[in-house]
């Protein structure tokens, strides 16, 4: 036999083994997916390889909960689905992670080399699709590049701004043989996220908060993907400067710390806007100025200096013009501006005019003894759970309640589509957080409507066992879409009523999970605290008053100055 | 006012795409792309004209081209010394007779007839855009059968010489 030994020759391995084998290096905890026929190889390889395996029951469910894995952890969540079908089902939750910032590898299976382009069973250009919506994608025709191209794509998603990547392996890819080598850094000259703050702007911003009369902090998401927090409670501590948050920075600051005026924008607090419009210095600190906190950006902070804190370049003057830019990781931008020893201006009257305005106008609604008012839900929610709880949304008029109203003091415990505003997010993503806190406790508050969307997932609650407490604040009807519709289109509920409805609880039931039926205030009491605070899964139908609004709001085309149903 | 954008790239599959996917997404107008390799076989140079853009959105593309893991460079080459070039081909009526017109005629464009048929001649020209326009137009009333133009491409000047240049025409603006 004439057969050569290569003593240093690394032993190969297929496609499929070296994605697992990238995977544990990766030290994925979790992967979230659906097999199919594309991905069949993958998937023998995934078959005891050790790295659990969470089977969603339609891949828009997986992708979703692998973002709310990754919200709650901040380590990239992995998400395998097919070629085709299955993967066109990843498009919604690869641009609902796009435009919140949320670190995704999604490996999609493709058809066969030889027959890409050929309209082939299940064949779809997922590289085509999903260019527009993720950070980067790749196609990987040669196995001796899978494993680099796949170090990439941890690397690409989890680090800089954040974001969906996206892996499409053809079906042969994953059957032919390359050596696995994983140690060879990445090196992308295109790629070098600059992280370090320029030391004469942050001097400068230092300068600028020692002069400023009206300071105002903004805090995004971009706080909490630093895990800047604790630096900007210590910045806000020193400067004694008020707090806004975004939607989704909610949690980055203390809900409860006496200089935080609550969430800005279209249903923010009036204290909040009061502040966003009425401020001489306005430092955002990774936000990205989207229209629904500016609103018309006409008459946005019109007399103040804008800084601008973000690791994303292009989303700096993108929507607002800066005067005082500092790309940086929000951690470091915190941390350099702390060892400034700039000297704290005085603005006592203004921080004193703000905390006046937060007392007088705070969220509001009327309390009824007939229907139960879904803001009360909320607040229920929070008293029961103390606040502690990972709490996760769907969209629309219950994600606002839950904004307003349960009060978020720790981050990353705060789960909820901003950007993309998915429905369908909530009950998948909270799946994912309830997966990557499995300890924690974690509430999915979520609408009729959108609870409908993605309830298949209830399957996986069962499934894993998970003790996830899913509440449906359930008015009837596409809430937003009915305000919106009373409010500016005459009343007229085009489509918006949805009055056939399945019994939640029977529902619930068929899927083996405890249904509870909540219809007032000693409901509330009695049967909502016991399922909120037992063991298991529970599926809660909270029926609320159907004609309740979202307020106070800034309109569409209005500045935040004009706000609408604050309290009287 | 139109801008013109250097671009260096990997020179990969789907690069090309990328970035017109960008500009479809962002709605920026590209009046002109072409794309060849350089010197660098691994990188490929996109030379790209938005037209009418202010300067607010020529940053953005160029910020969001950045993004793109893809391009390795982004220059503005808008207010630079560059030569731009372009290349067209002019399919045009020519029978015989007029055909020493016609020559005489591209002459000063330093264009070449390149193919010779029974009744057309086949005019090569290279330029600026508008030197190419003015071609066209000189010839357009011989009849155009067929045109085709490349789009255009650019390199900056030797900066050290063109500094040079411009000073020289400061001090000679002394003398003047």
């Amino acid at each position: 036999m004439n057969m050569r030994i290569e003593p240093n020759a690394k032993p190969s391995l297929t496609g499929a083994q070296i994605l697992v084998e990238a995977l544990r290096k990766e030290q994925v905890e979790v992967i979230f997916g659906y097999p199919g026929g594309a991905v069949l190889p993958l998937y023998d390889a995934l078959y005891e390889c050790g790295i659990p395996h969470i089977l969603a029951r339609h891949e828009q469910g997986a992708i979703h909960m692998a973002e709310g894995y990754a919200r709650v952890t901040g380590r990239p969540g992995v998400v395998i689905a097919t070629s085709g079908p299955g993967a066109t089902n990843l498009v919604t939750g690869l641009a609902d992670a796009m435009l919140d910032s949320l670190p995704i590898v999604a490996i999609t299976g493709q058809v066969s080399t030889a027959v890409i382009g050929s309209d082939a069973f299940q064949e779809t250009s997922m590289i085509g699709i999903s260019t527009p919506i993720t950070k980067h994608c790749q196609q990987v025709r040669d196995v001796r590049q899978l494993a680099q191209t796949l170090k990439e794509a941890f690397h690409i998603a989890s680090t800089g701004r954040k974001g969906p990547v996206l892996v499409d392996i053809p079906k042969d890819v994953a059957g032919f043989r390359a050596p696995f080598d994983y140690e060879e850094a990445v090196w992308l000259p295109g790629y070098q996220p600059n992280t370090r703050p320029n030391a004469l702007q942050v001097r400068r911003l230092a300068e600028a908060l020692t002069e400023a009369k009206r300071p105002v902090l903004l805090v995004g998401a971009g706080v909490l993907h630093a895990g800047a927090h604790q630096a900007l409670l210590a910045l806000v501590e020193r400067y004694q400067i008020p707090v806004v948050s975004t939607l989704l920075g909610l949690g980055a600051f203390p809900g409860n710390h006496p200089l935080f005026l609550g969430m800005g924008g279209m249903h923010g607090s009036y204290a909040a806007n009061q502040a966003l419009s009425n401020t001489d210095l306005l430092v955002n600190i990774g936000a990205r100025f989207d229209d629904r906190l500016t609103g018309n950006t006409a008459h946005f902070a019109t007399s103040a200096t804008i800084a601008h804190i973000d690791i994303d370049p292009a989303e700096i003057g993108k929507n607002v013009r800066t005067q005082l830019p500092m790309v940086a990781d929000a951690k470091e931008a915190l941390v350099a501006l702390l060892a400034v020893s700039g000297s704290v201006g005085d603005y006592a009257d203004w921080r004193r005019d703000l905390l006046q305005k937060g007392a007088e106008f705070p969220f509001w609604y009327v309390p009824d003894d007939g229907p139960l008012k879904p803001q009360r839900v909320i607040e229920f929610v929070h008293e029961v759970t103390g606040g502690g709880a990972v709490v996760v949304t769907d969209v629309g008029q219950h994600q606002m309640w839950a904004a307003q109203f349960y009060r978020f003091e720790r981050p990353n415990e705060w789960v909820t589509s901003g950007g993309l505003g998915t429905m369908g997010f909530g009950l998948p993503a909270a799946i994912g957080a309830q997966i990557g806190r499995r300890d924690a406790p974690v509430v999915a508050i979520v609408g009729d409507a959108g609870f409908q969307m993605t309830l298949q997932e209830l399957s996986v609650v069962v499934d894993y066992q998970l003790p996830l407490k899913i509440v449906i604040i359930n008015n009837r009807s596409l809430g937003m879409v009915r305000q919106w519709q009373e409010l500016f289109y005459q009343e007229r509920y085009s489509e918006s009523l949805m009055h056939c409805q399945p019994n939640y609880c029977k529902l619930a039931d068929a899927y083996g999970i405890e249904g509870v039926l909540i219809e007032n205030e000693a409901d509330l009491q009695t049967k909502l605290r016991r399922a909120l605070l037992q063991p298991g899964p529970v599926l809660v139908d909270c029926r609320v008053a159907e004609g309740e609004n979202v307020y106070p709001m800034v309109a569409p085309l209005c500045g935040l100055h004009e706000m609408v149903g604050v309290k009287p | 006012m139109n801008r013109l954008l250097s671009v260096i790239v990997n020179n990969r599959a789907g690069v090309l795409h990328r970035v017109t996917a960008l500009f479809l997404r962002k709605g920026f107008n590209i009046q002109n792309i072409t794309v060849g390799t350089t010197d660098n076989q691994a990188q490929s140079r996109m030379t790209i004209v938005l037209s009418d853009t202010d300067e607010e959105t020529v940053e953005q593309v160029m910020k969001q081209l950045h993004k793109q893991i893809d391009v390795l460079k982004v220059t503005d080459w808008t207010h630079q010394p560059v030569v731009v070039r372009e290349l067209v081909l002019i399919q045009v009526n020519s029978p015989v007779s007029t055909r020493a017109t016609l020559t005489t005629l591209i002459n000063p464009f330093r264009a070449h007839i390149i193919d010779v048929g029974r009744d057309t001649v086949m005019v090569e020209a290279v330029g600026k855009p508008e030197k190419v326009d003015a071609l066209i137009s000189l010839l357009r009333p011989y009849g155009i059968v067929e045109l085709a133009r490349t789009g255009v491409t650019a390199l900056s000047r030797d900066t050290q010489t063109s500094e040079e240049m411009m000073r020289r025409t400061k001090e000679n603006a002394l003398y003047i």
